[in-house]
This record gives structure tokens, C-alpha cells and sequence, in this order.
């Protein structure tokens, strides 16, 4: 199983040196790596329906109980099918449909390595490594999203969606870290046994926002979903695949998980069901309003997308039930949708569907997987859409006291869906062919191949649901354990679903004829942008720019006089304040040992220079005052035994002087010096802050000293590094791991100081 | 600074003080010494030399860009310190052969791991002066 998992990462590792030897077998060879997966998966199939979840676990970072702990049960199964499934045809789809783009084979790099990210997520039994596998999905989606590097909306698109996905993945990462120390444990079968735990402590309520946040930025919920509108810049197989099928099913993915872990309270339920309501209700009002085929697929999905989060809050048996196959219902019909949409923009260069008509005349393929991806989403009966609309509905009208609301919202949410299905699906084959799409031919078998083939599995498994029956099945009993039997039957007997179901669709007909998309309908909602959840974070998001602009323009001016004089008024400030809040500093004259003469000497040294720095007109006289300073300094390490530290401040304070001289000796003569008054201000500040340091210095040797770890490097120095010098063993030994750090902060400093000093913004001008 | 007391002395004073700067850093670890100060008076000789005889000439006696000594250095420390890998000891544990050598005395992986911590010190020091120097 771990090779299905990392094989992905590795074939997008070694893509760079593959397609340098030869570009061409890139798109021939790489959707057998899905294809090949695919089936090792599928032959899981048996077992996972008959024996339940299968487990593999390979050790990791076991001293934090983290492990590549995998389980495969029905809901991964299902995923995991999808992934690699969908995958396999979009891997396909892709060759031709971006043959001729230069890139090419760094699009399959990204490709593959999302699809291994996200089979690691809907697989993997421990939460860190599922957080780890999430993480991977945001970040591999940003490049497919801003594939087209070139055009700046593309880039901002997919910044937007690393941004916000970005940000839910490290909320929820606290989220499962507070779950794993609640529980004991990261392993998620583990963590069932102490599900009581988790959902009595009084946590509980956090757990569940952190959850909650993640999962919503993931999957486009209100509102934190106009991330997935944007999303739509990415080529076609892109948003077919991660945002129709798999990326955005994250998050459902991530609740249906954690629904025997987490729900059934009524946090949970509430939440989820208010939320998805929302979410199904404005995104389907919203995709009224466009006429571009992807945008018109991009609300539509929202829309579904809240329909199931609303499932799995309303939470009953059949709502679950319901949930689990609308995920498959959904990812068929609508990866179906979004692959005949780049077909038509492929060979008629547009998306506006109030100018595409009539294209059944030249692409009759096309046009079917079209009608039945659009009857499989309208519910029509014989389709697989029905079928899960009918439990749908079946759910929310047993749902007791708010019953008639929850199925109110339900009904108006499909009979928009049923119209927006209907626009990609139905709308660009009928009619008549306008003149400037005559040219338009049919399309190579690579691009309508994979539509066809999971349009007919919407009909295959509308017309033979049982086929389906053990599979769900085990699809159920992993979000709900200890499901009852289930079959899926075409006929559910007439009753007031069937009654719902027909007003539904006679509904959504009457709609599709009355309405025609267009312009016109877009322009009169503009009012209504300025409130919109983009805007708002646009703004937030302005704000802080602007905030940070006006931070850094007031502290980092440039000077480097003034710098100082912030630290320094800083650090006097917050010390004082200390200080005043009162200290207990007393000079034990006891403890302090005698001042030999040499000592005296050095300090008159130091005063001395001080005294001339400050009165000197040169430039160079400061600076060897300074140096002085700096010299006598290292005196005094030498004369309390830190022979070590003398050594190395002798070698920076010579450095130093050179650098000093190197650069001020350059420079011009000083014309101005400081007026008096500035001096004065200089000098009362030094004096703050020598007095502060002083006073600290004497209230840390108030302080009781431990000497446990001092001791303990210099027993062992020689017992467990071999060295007898205790200095130099901590460096390369004991705390290695720090100097190794410092090393790599040098090699950082010397990288930026040269890099600034080569910089040239401007190549015309001489620096 | 043409002077030619000070380019006579330089001239001599440079593998004088290479070669002490190698001496403080193998001794490092019994007596006061080490890669860092040890790298620091490397750097050192050859800025002295510069000061006296222009950088071009240094350069031409380094032969090598000073900023290769920084990616040579933090692999051999990286290299170092995962070397008890090898023998299924955690990352940065000092091993050791277990007769001293000739000269050098005894050697383990946190001498190289020093040796690595050296010539990224002589890097990064000779970058950032080189870079300065140039640029004025």
C-alpha cells in the first residue's frame, strides 16, 4: 500500500530528468501510474466489502506516535476509487487536450503529485499524516491553479486558494493535535474507542470550530468559499479533477471521517446543517447568475458541495446514507460536466453560454455524455442522480419538528442545480449552430472518451443500483458504524418523496424554459458584490497591507541612528518598567573579589577611549577607540577564565575594524556634527541605558544560580565526546544541532549581504 | 596601502597564519580553540593580505570563489553529523575511531563536523568582506 501511496511523489520526482530524456512519453506514460492504481485498489474491492477495513502500518517518528498507520474501508475505498478513477481519465484527457503546451510535462509533474497527496489523505489512519497529506494537497494545487504563470489573475487566483486553504489546514492541524492529546493517541482507530472522551470534555466546543474551519476553508463553504470561483483560472482538466471530484471533497471527506469520532451532538449537527444550508442555497441562487460555462459549474458545485456538509449535519441514517452516495453521484455527473465544457472551449475557443447553441450537429458523443450528466444531476429517474435525491429527500422530511424548512431548502437548492445542469449539459448541443461555430469539428477520442465512459456510469448505476448495494454498504457502515442493511432500489413506492421529486423536475423545466442566462441578470446583482465575502476579505486583507506599509514606514526609515535609539528606548522602557515596579538590588561587597592593578588599568583603558571617541573629529579616531574598547573587553574575558570566548572576541573585534575602516575610510570627510542638543539627548539616553544594564547585572546575581547543566558537560565532556574542552565540546557535541543552525543563519547573512551588494534593480544604471 | 613593510610582512604573515589558524582548530577540542576561531583567522589572513596587495591579487592566490567554501563546509558538517546513520546511532551522536593518529590525534566525527564549521566561518567571512570591498 505505501507504494500506491508514494509511487505518485516518486514519478513526479524523477519527472524533470525523465522528460529531459524524452518529452514526448511523458503524457503517453504517466495515467498508467492512476490506471495501475486504480486497479491494485479495485481488487481491494471484495475484501473491504466483505471483511471490513483493512489496516497496514509502517513505523515512523514512533517516539511521537506518529506512524504511516493506512486503513482502507468503504469511505476510503470510495475516495481513493475516485481519485485514481477520475484521475486515470483526466491523465488521459490531458495529453491531448494541452498537447501542444510547452509546459506539459511539468503540469503531469504537479498532477501526479496531488493525485499521490490526496490518495495519502482519504487512506491514511493517523491524524498527523493525514495533516501532512492535506497540506500536500493545498500546496499541489497551487501550482495547477497557477498553471499559467504568465497571467497575473491566474496567479492571484491561486495565491487566494493557497491562502485560504492554507490557513484551514493550520487550524485544523491544532484542531487534531488537541484531538490526539485528548485521546491518546494519533491513530484514528485508536482514537474511536475514547470517542465519549472527546465529546464530553469541555474542549469539545473548540475541537470542533478547528475541525470545522479546516474542513469548510477546504471544501468552499460560506464563507470561505470564493476561493473556488477563482480556482476556475486553472486549465479544465484541473478543475475537473480537484474541484469538482477530489480537492474540494477534502473537507466532506474529513467530516464523514470524523463523524463517528466527533458527531452526533448537537454542536455538530447544527453547525453543519446551517452552514450547508447556506452554503447549497446562496451558491445555487449564485450560479443563476452566470453565463460562463466554468463559473456556472463552480457555484453549482459550491452548491452541492453544501448539500453535503448539510447531509452530514442533519446526520439521521438515511441523511448519511444519503451523503455517502451523492459523493459518488456528484463526482460522476460533474467531472462529466467539466470535461464537455473543455471540450467546447477547446474546438470553439468560448465559454459564454449565451453564445454556444446547436453543437450536437458536429459533436454527437459529446452532446450525449452532456444530456446524461445532465439528467443524472437534474435526479431524473433511471439515473443515479434519483436515486440519491430521493433519499435525500427521504431525510430531510423525516427530520421531525424543522422538517418542512430543511426539505423547503432542499427542493428549491435541486431545482436550481437542475437548471444550472442543464445550462452546461443541455443548453450548447441544442438549437440552432451559430455561424461563428460552424468551423467546429470532433474532437480526438482522448477528449470524449472519458465523459462518455462516466456519463454511462451515471446510467449504468441508475438503472442496476444494485450493483452499488454492498459497496455502499461498507461506504456507510464507515461513517456510520453499525449501519442497518441497506439496497438501493429505482422504486421507492409512491409517497410524498415521489411527490417532491416530481415537483422537482416539472419545477426545474419550467425554469430551464423561462430562463435564459444572460448578462443582463449578472449586471443587476453587481450591487451586491460589495458585500460579498470576497470583498470583505479583499479589504481585510488591503487593510493589512496598508497597516504594514505604515508600520515599516515608521520603523524602518533607514537610518541607522535612529534604529538604535528605538532598540535602545525600547529595551529602557520595558526594563524600567520592570525595574520600577520595584527590584531588590543590593552589592554584597563580600562576594565580590578584589581589583587587581592590571584590572584598574584596563578599566582606565576603557574610559579613556570612551571619553576620546566622543571628542574626536576623524572617523578613523573613533573607530580605533572603538576598537580599543572592544580589545580591552577581551582583557577581561582572559582575566576570568573564558579563554575561549577572549579568542573569538578578539578575532570579531579585529574583523570589526577592518570592516569599519574598509568602508568609512571611503568616505568623505564629516562636514556637520550633531548640535549640542542632540548630544546631550544621545548622552542622557546612553547613560538610561548603561545604568539599566548595570542594574540587571546586578539583580541577576541576586538571582540563586543553578549550576546543574554546567556541571553535568563538564563531568561528561571527556567520559562522552573524548574533548577537554568543555567550550569547544558543547559547540561540536552536546549541542551540535545549535552550532549547525548558526553555521547554516551564517551562510544566510553572507547569501544576502552579497546579494544585496550585486543587486542591480536597474541594469542601465552604474552603481 | 602600498607599503612595503607591510607587503613584505603580509606575504610571510599569510601561511604563517593559515597554518596556525589549522593548528587552533585542532586542538580545539582539548585546549581553547576551535573551527570558528579558527575559520575567523583564516579569514583574517587573507583580508590582511588584500589590505596589502589589492584583492585582485588575492584572489588570484585563493584561485577559489570563497563563496563555494560555504556549501562545501555545511555538507561536510551535515554529512558529520548523519554519519552515525551509518552504524544505527541518532543524528549528531559522536563517533570515534578508537586509536589516536599520528599528529592529529584523535579522530571522530565532530572533528569533521569542525572542519565543516571552519571553512563555512572562512566563506561567509571572506564573502561579506570580498562583496563590501568590491562594491566600494
Amino acid at each position: 500500500m505505501i507504494f500506491a501511496v508514494i509511487s505518485g511523489f516518486i514519478s513526479a520526482a524523477i519527472l524533470p530528468i525523465f522528460s529531459r530524456f524524452n518529452k514526448n512519453l511523458v503524457p503517453k506514460l504517466y495515467p498508467f501510474i492512476p490506471l495501475g492504481i486504480f486497479i491494485y485498489l479495485a481488487s481491494y474491492l471484495h475484501k473491504v466489502n466483505t471483511e471490513g477495513a483493512q489496516f497496514w502500518s509502517y513505523t515512523w517518528i514512533p517516539s511521537f506516535g506518529i506512524n504511516l498507520d493506512f486503513r482502507l474501508d468503504g469511505l476510503s475505498l470510495l475516495f481513493g476509487l475516485l481519485i485514481t478513477g477520475i484521475g486515470t481519465l483526466v491523465f488521459f484527457y490531458t495529453s491531448y487536450y494541452l498537447k501542444e503546451d510547452k509546459y506539459l510535462d511539468r503540469f503531469y509533474g504537479y498532477l501526479t503529485m496531488f493525485m499521490a497527496a490526496m490518495l495519502g489523505l482519504v487512506i491514511s489512519d493517523n491524524l498527523i499524516v493525514l495533516f501532512i497529506f492535506w497540506e500536500l494537497t493545498s500546496i499541489s494545487s497551487f501550482f495547477l491553479i497557477g498553471y499559467k504563470n504568465d497571467d497575473p489573475s491566474s496567479r492571484k487566483s491561486a495565491l487566494t486558494a493557497l491562502g485560504v486553504t492554507g490557513f484551514g489546514g493550520l487550524i485544523l492541524l491544532a484542531g487534531l493535535i488537541w484531538i490526539g492529546f485528548l485521546g491518546g493517541d494519533f491513530s484514528f482507530t485508536e482514537l474511536l474507542n475514547s470517542s465519549e472522551i472527546i465529546k464530553n470534555h469541555e474542549s469539545y466546543t473548540w475541537i470542533i470550530i478547528l475541525v470545522f474551519i479546516g474542513a469548510f476553508t477546504k471544501s468552499a463553504q460560506f464563507p470561505f468559499h470564493f476561493w473556488l470561483p477563482g480556482a476556475m483560472k486553472a486549465p479544465t482538466p484541473v478543475s475537473t479533477y480537484l474541484h469538482s471530484a477530489t480537492m474540494v471533497k477534502a473537507g466532506i471527506y474529513l467530516l464523514a471521517r470524523f463523524t463517528p469520532l466527533l458527531g452526533g451532538t448537537d454542536s455538530w449537527n447544527w453547525t453543519l446543517m446551517i452552514v450547508g444550508g447556506i452554503t447549497m442555497l446562496y451558491a445555487a441562487i449564485h450560479s443563476l447568475f452566470r453565463t460562463d460555462l466554468k463559473s456556472i459549474l463552480a457555484y453549482s458545485t459550491i452548491s452541492a458541495l453544501g448539500i453535503l456538509v448539510f447531509l452530514l449535519g442533519v446526520g439521521t441514517e438515511d441523511a448519511l446514507l444519503a451523503a455517502g452516495i451523492f459523493i459518488l453521484t456528484h463526482a460522476l455527473y460533474k467531472a462529466t460536466l467539466f470535461l464537455i465544457t473543455g471540450i467546447i472551449d477547446h474546438e470553439t475557443g468560448t465559454r459564454e453560454v449565451t453564445s454556444l447553441g446547436g453543437l450536437q450537429r458536429v459533436m454527437k458523443p459529446v452532446a450525449v455524455a452532456g444530456y446524461l450528466a445532465a439528467l443524472s444531476s437534474a435526479g431524473v429517474p433511471l439515473f443515479l442522480g434519483f436515486i440519491s435525491k430521493e433519499i435525500m429527500y427521504e431525510a430531510s422530511f423525516h427530520y421531525g419538528k424543522w422538517a418542512i424548512l430543511l426539505t423547503a431548502a432542499l427542493v428549491i437548492t435541486k431545482i436550481i442545480l437542475f437548471v444550472a445542469g442543464f445550462w452546461v449539459g443541455v443548453k450548447p448541443f441544442t438549437g440552432s449552430l451559430p455561424d461563428e461555430h460552424q468551423s467546429a469539428k470532433m474532437p480526438s477520442p482522448l477528449l470524449w472518451i472519458p465523459p462518455v465512459l462516466l456519463a454511462s456510469l451515471c446510467l449504468l448505476f441508475g438503472v442496476f443500483p444494485g450493483i452499488l448495494d454492498r459497496f455502499m454498504q461498507a461506504v456507510f457502515t464507515s461513517i456510520l458504524p453499525g449501519a442497518p442493511e441497506i439496497h438501493l432500489a429505482i422504486w421507492h413506492g409512491f409517497n410524498w418523496v415521489l411527490v417532491l421529486s416530481i415537483v422537482t423536475l416539472i419545477l426545474g423545466t419550467a425554469l430551464y424554459l423561462g430562463l435564459k442566462p444572460s448578462q443582463i441578470l449578472r449586471e443587476k446583482v453587481k450591487a451586491f458584490d460589495r458585500v460579498a465575502p470576497i470583498q470583505l476579505i479583499e479589504n481585510i486583507a488591503l487593510g493589512f497591507q496598508k497597516f504594514a506599509e505604515k508600520w515599516t514606514g515608521f520603523f524602518q526609515n533607514g537610518y541607522l541612528r535612529n534604529y538604535v535609539i528605538t532598540i535602545l528606548l525600547f529595551l529602557t522602557v520595558l526594563a524600567g518598567y520592570r525595574i520600577y515596579d520595584g527590584v531588590d538590588v543590593h552589592l554584597d561587597w563580600s562576594q565580590i573579589s578584589e581589583i587587581t592593578p592590571s584590572e584598574f588599568l584596563v578599566v582606565v583603558l576603557m574610559v579613556t577611549s570612551i571619553f576620546f571617541a566622543m571628542i574626536t573629529k576623524t572617523r578613523t579616531g573613533v573607530i580605533v577607540a572603538l576598537g580599543i574598547i572592544g580589545l580591552a573587553n577581551c582583557l577581561f574575558f582572559l582575566y576570568y577564565s573564558a579563554p575561549d570566548l577572549a579568542m573569538t572576541q578578539f578575532s570579531i573585534d579585529t574583523l570589526t575594524v577592518l570592516l569599519f575602516m574598509l568602508v568609512l575610510f571611503q568616505l568623505p570627510k564629516n562636514r556637520s556634527f550633531s548640535t549640542n542638543k542632540i548630544r546631550i539627548r544621545d548622552g542622557l539616553l546612553s547613560l538610561m541605558f548603561g545604568s539599566m544594564i548595570a542594574i540587571l547585572a546586578l539583580e541577576v546575581f541576586e538571582a540563586p544560580s543553578y549550576t546543574e547543566v554546567s556541571d553535568y558537560y563538564a563531568e561528561n565532556a571527556y567520559l562522552l565526546a573524548k574533548g577537554k574542552n568543555v567550550v569547544n565540546v558543547i559547540l561540536v557535541d552536546f549541542r551540535g544541532i545549535d552550532t549547525l543552525v548558526e553555521t547554516i543563519v551564517l551562510v544566510i547573512a553572507a547569501i544576502g549581504v552579497f546579494s544585496l551588494l550585486n543587486l542591480k534593480l536597474n541594469p542601465n544604471k552604474k552603481t | 596601502m602600498k607599503s612595503i613593510i607591510f607587503q613584505t610582512a603580509s606575504k610571510y604573515l599569510l601561511p604563517l597564519l593559515l597554518l596556525f589558524s589549522v593548528f587552533i582548530l585542532l586542538r580545539g577540542h582539548y585546549l581553547p580553540g576551535g573551527g570558528f576561531v579558527g575559520g575567523l583567522m583564516a579569514a583574517m589572513a587573507f583580508i590582511l593580505h588584500s589590505f596589502a596587495f589589492g584583492l585582485k591579487e588575492t584572489k588570484s592566490i585563493v584561485k577559489m570563489d570563497p563563496r563555494h567554501l560555504m556549501p562545501i563546509g555545511l555538507t561536510l558538517a551535515i554529512v558529520a553529523g548523519l554519519s552515525p546513520w551509518f552504524v544505527g546511532l541518532p543524528f549528531m551522536t559522536g563517533i570515534w575511531y578508537d586509536e589516536p593518529l599520528k599528529l592529529i590525534g584523535m579522530v571522530g566525527s565532530s572533528l569533521f563536523f569542525d572542519i565543516g564549521v571552519y571553512l563555512v566561518v572562512i566563506g561567509t567571512t571572506l564573502t561579506i568582506i570580498f562583496s563590501i570591498t568590491e562594491t566600494i
